[in-house]
């Protein structure tokens, strides 16, 4: 195991961050105990929580039970919680641009032009979370007496196999609570550190408990348990290796639940709103129309 | 399980043990009005040994914490699902609520009939009837809930009525709430009398004697709530009627066995526990199995003398049986929600 060792020049033995998997609103260990290595800020190694099946099954009954919640809010307010969440991005803008430089092997200052992209981009999706209803809600013609209308509703619970940089997770994340869903993000083993420091501004950006939860851990050892359980209505496996899609794929449609596959060469592209149509189902109403 | 022996002998039997004074509790209701008259069962109850709160506590989380696996999982859910008592007690019970309730009794997962069927269904006295008719050529028991449940709050002639209209009704189990303030007052003798008169108008049908132990403050009282619900020939003593909250737990679970297995000891009568409110999971279910398992004889682990008292924790041990069984988590619209 690595240690933390983050002395600093007074002599002074610095206090490190206990990273740890957001499920329901609250920073748990692993129920397994396990974590693993990965390489932190100024050469240091951390330590990350290792999510087990079991991690999983906690996040997915969490999520379930904050679906009403979360769907259930106004567009309007989901939109400012969106908002919120960019806003807490940007005031932590120097401890992810250190993050990002690790792991993306650059510079803290191209690093900090990469947040900005990152709360930019929440701000974009904030603003589709009203106006969805204006591109994927239709009046349909119909040969009855009927006023026939349909709208887009959130597909529920939707795990998401996140890519390693903060745009990906960004992208993935946002794109998929916008629309009202709640979302399971299982992060990439390289982006366990911007993933658990990017639970903290959830934590900070009045979601509803279990709104969004974060899972650091092995992908691969992830991917049978998530896309097996019938508990999630949805998965994203965007950020998932492609030798890992077909897994996920086959052991998905068991429960015969939504698939939302992009093959993203650049996450600096910029986004479609196809992301947040994906984890959208429609209902149709049949309204009888008054003689 | 054994036939109750006659109840004024059980009760003078097992009191004669715990006190100097072995004058017995006069079995006459006039009597038994004027507890100031009547000195043996106040002081048979403070006899008791006082009960020590944080062994208690310390034991029965000490025993929350054993781990069941694998093949002793399935069994323990198997045996918990046997030992439900599907529970329905709201002002909107409807007919066609109960109906569906008696056909998850029968089969609680129609797509495994390998499960269930469960122990009993749990209704208010005036759907008993319907239940009754539900359920007929299956082995699952119709249980009643009486004596103006759940506060217990009317004359003893209208608790008696209550219960008469159940068992006549064809109810094969009553459950009954004590007088809790009778309780709380030290008027033990009116509990007692209570128990007894229900367990009369009960005839043939079993007595099942809620103590809502959320309300009787410490567990001194709920010791000596159990006592006097055995004294007065109880079948099973329960612990909440799910209205109040806290409802079951483990420590009043683990004290409650611990009086039943006294009892059972001084009078080699045994008395089923069942454990009601707030039982929502799987591992809630199993825990309680633990407690059984390690404080009362083997005969305790069967749907006769154990029960649960659940409506939602049915599903969950479905679903955490499928999980076992098939190694894939299911989902929330797996099993049907009443």
């Amino acid at each position: 195991m690595a240690s933390n060792p983050t002395s600093t020049g007074s002599g002074r033995l610095g206090v490190a961050k206990t990273r740890k998997l957001f499920i329901d609103g609250a920073f748990v260990r692993s129920e397994s105990g396990r974590t693993f290595a990965t390489p932190g800020p100024s050469g240091n190694e951390v330590n990350v929580a290792m999510a087990s099946r079991k991690d999983v099954r906690d996040a997915v009954s969490a999520a379930r039970r904050c679906l009403p919640a979360w769907s259930g809010l106004t567009a309007y307010n989901r939109g400012q919680i969106l908002y919120r969440m960019a806003e807490m991005i940007e005031s932590r803008s120097l401890e992810f641009a250190e993050l990002v430089a690790v792991r993306e092997g650059c510079t803290v200052a191209e690093a900090k032009g990469r947040v900005e992209m990152s709360v930019d981009r929440w701000v974009w999706y904030a603003g589709w979370t009203d106006k969805l209803g204006n591109l994927a809600a239709s009046v349909n013609p119909v040969a009855g007496p009927y006023f026939n209308f349909s709208l887009p509703v959130p597909t529920g619970v939707v795990a998401v196999f996140a890519p390693a940089s903060l745009l990906g997770i960004t992208s993935v994340l946002a794109s998929t609570v916008a629309a009202g869903n709640v979302a399971i993000l299982v992060a990439e083993e390289r982006g366990s550190l911007v993933s658990t420091s990017l639970a903290e501004a959830v934590a900070t950006s009045d979601f509803p408990a279990g709104a969004v939860n974060v899972l650091t851990g092995i992908q691969d050892e992830l991917v049978e348990t998530v896309s097996s359980h019938r508990g999630i209505d949805g998965l994203d496996i965007s950020g998932l290796a492609p030798e890992l899609r077909v897994a996920s794929e086959s052991a998905a449609s068991s429960s015969v639940k939504r698939v939302f596959s992009e093959s993203v060469v650049e996450w600096t592209e910029p986004p479609s709103v196809s992301r947040v149509l994906a984890f959208v189902e429609v209902k149709t109403v049949w309204h009888p129309i008054g003689i | 399980m054994t036939g109750p022996k006659p109840l004024g002998e059980v009760g003078e039997a097992a009191i004669a043990k715990h006190t100097s004074r072995a004058s017995a509790i006069p079995s006459g209701a006039d009597q038994l009005l004027r507890p100031r008259a009547d000195s043996s069962l106040p002081g048979f109850l403070r006899s008791l040994p006082g009960v020590d709160q944080v062994g208690l506590e310390a034991r029965a989380a000490a025993l929350a914490t054993r781990s069941i696996k694998a093949g002793a999982k399935i069994l323990a859910l198997e045996t918990a699902i046997s030992m439900v008592d599907l529970t329905t007690l709201e002002g909107d019970d409807t007919p066609g609520k109960v109906r569906a309730l008696c056909a998850k009794a029968k089969a609680p997962d129609p797509a495994d009939p390998g499960v269930g069927p469960v122990a009993a269904v749990c209704i208010y006295p005036d759907l008993v009837s319907l239940a009754k008719a539900e359920l007929a050529n299956s082995p699952v028991l119709v249980a009643a809930v009486a004596t103006a449940f759940p506060s217990g709050r009317s004359p003893l002639s209208v608790k008696l009525a209550d219960v008469e209209a159940a068992v006549e009704a064809g109810a094969d189990e009553v459950d009954m709430v004590i007088d809790r303030a009778a309780l709380l007052a030290g008027d033990y003798a009116r509990v007692l009398l209570e128990v007894r008169e229900v367990k009369k108008a009960c005839g043939g049908a079993h007595l099942k004697v809620i103590l809502e132990t959320g309300e009787l403050a410490t567990y001194d009282n709920i010791n000596r709530a159990s006592w006097i619900a055995m004294l007065g020939g109880a079948d099973f003593i329960k612990t909440s009627t799910g209205k109040v909250a806290p409802a079951s737990t483990l420590p009043v679970a683990l004290l409650m066995m611990e009086a039943v297995r006294e009892y059972h000891g001084e009078t080699g009568r045994p008395v089923g526990v069942k454990v009601a409110g707030g039982i929502r999971t799987a591992k809630d279910a199993i825990r309680y199995l633990v407690l059984v398992n390690e404080t009362l004889p083997g005969q305790w682990m069967s749907k006769s003398l154990f029960r649960f008292g659940a409506s939602s924790l049915l599903n969950d041990l479905l679903v955490q049986r499928y999980k076992q069984i098939h190694g894939v988590y299911g989902g929330p619209d797996d099993y049907s929600l009443e």
